[in-house]
């Protein structure tokens, strides 16, 4: 009975693949949180991300609404990878990769609510009665 | 003949612990990630709802007639400051600079706060024009989508002011850098958000 509880933990030196390293007293793992250089290369390309689309919808580049919505849209996902690399410091290894495995079922839930809400409230929307703008104005 | 007792520890199993410690502060940096996913969830609901009614007018005023996108882009940039100041703040945190730290995170503060009141101002803005949040569905949602945005960011300037408050009293120590670490999460990622409340609500609402 009093066996199981005298069990040691013994600590062995990491191999590969291990934490960040040791810590000392109590400190969270030096640098855990990217390099001057990161976040700089991050500021550019946000900068870059940002810039276009603006330019792309205040100018009237395109002059079509879809391909510029279109382009728009992909420019933000690729700014949120930006976002989440340069300055949330993803990857697949911290935490054991469960802030990873959090985040692909978020995504997974985000990318259902949207396109799950949007594409029945469409055909919802389609097979209703139409109404003008007037009528909607003097609903009852 | 007598039972025989080991010494404690002889024959008590022993177990290795090849692997590090997967989370070395104790779980909370995990734990408000997931608190950040469960955040990134309201407003995925925020924004479906807006992508379901942003296009509902009601015969009132559409986003191409109310949005200033010079306005919007003055705070994107702001935003994305605030997010670099507060790097460079963490930056300086790994080398236990005290005042260099609190210096970067009063610029971060500051341009949140800058951030904080032309929103405000927008809202005044479209209040003052009559495109309150009951004239349309259109309306409703976008004020409740950049309303809670707007809220979150207040939030984390509050925040930030306590931070700094403990900062100045004890110093870097391990407790609050753990805090710095957890605000510094927070701030990116409603810059994160924000990438998409330009995208879907202004840009693409400026274009019909």
């Amino acid at each position: 009975m009093s066996t199981l509880s005298e069990a040691r933990l013994v600590r062995l030196p990491t191999g590969e693949g291990g934490g960040h390293g040791e810590t000392d007293g109590g400190y969270p793992a030096r640098g855990a949180h990217g390099t001057l250089k990161g976040y700089m290369t991050g500021f550019a390309l946000s900068v870059v991300l940002t810039l276009i689309p603006f330019w792309l919808v205040m100018g009237d580049v395109l002059g079509d609404t879809f391909r510029t919505g279109i382009v728009v849209m992909a420019l933000a996902a690729v700014q949120i990878v930006v976002h989440m690399i340069y300055f949330l410091h993803m990857n697949t290894r911290s935490e054991g990769g469960w802030t990873f495995i959090a985040l692909v079922f978020t995504v997974t839930l985000v990318v259902v609510t949207l396109v799950g809400s949007i594409w029945v409230m469409y055909h919802l929307d389609q097979n209703m009665m139409p109404m003008s703008p007037h009528e909607a104005l003097h609903k009852p | 003949m007598h039972e025989m007792t080991p010494p404690p520890g002889a024959t008590a199993p022993v177990f290795y612990e090849r692997e590090g410690h997967a989370h070395e502060d104790g779980g909370t940096l995990l734990g408000f990630w997931l608190y950040l996913m469960s955040d990134c969830l309201i407003f995925a609901v925020l924004f479906a709802t807006f992508g379901v009614l942003g296009r509902n007018y009601a015969a009132g005023p559409a986003g191409a007639d109310l949005f200033d996108l010079r306005l919007v882009l003055v705070n994107t940039g702001l935003l994305l400051l605030s997010s670099i100041t507060y790097g460079v703040a963490m930056l300086e945190m790994d080398r236990l600079r005290v005042e260099r730290t609190l210096r970067w995170l009063a610029i971060t503060g500051a341009l949140g706060a800058a951030f904080v009141g032309i929103e405000l101002f927008e809202f005044g803005h479209l209040i003052h024009e009559g495109a309150t949040p009951q004239r349309s569905a259109f309306l409703s949602s976008f004020f409740i989508l950049v309303g809670t945005h707007g809220l979150h960011v207040t939030f984390g300037i509050v925040w930030l002011a306590t931070l700094m408050a403990q900062v100045r009293r004890r110093g870097l120590v391990p407790e609050n850098q753990r805090r710095l670490m957890c605000l510094s999460m927070f701030w990116h990622f409603l810059d994160v958000i924000w990438i998409g409340v330009f995208t879907f609500v202004y840009l693409l609402g400026a274009m019909r």
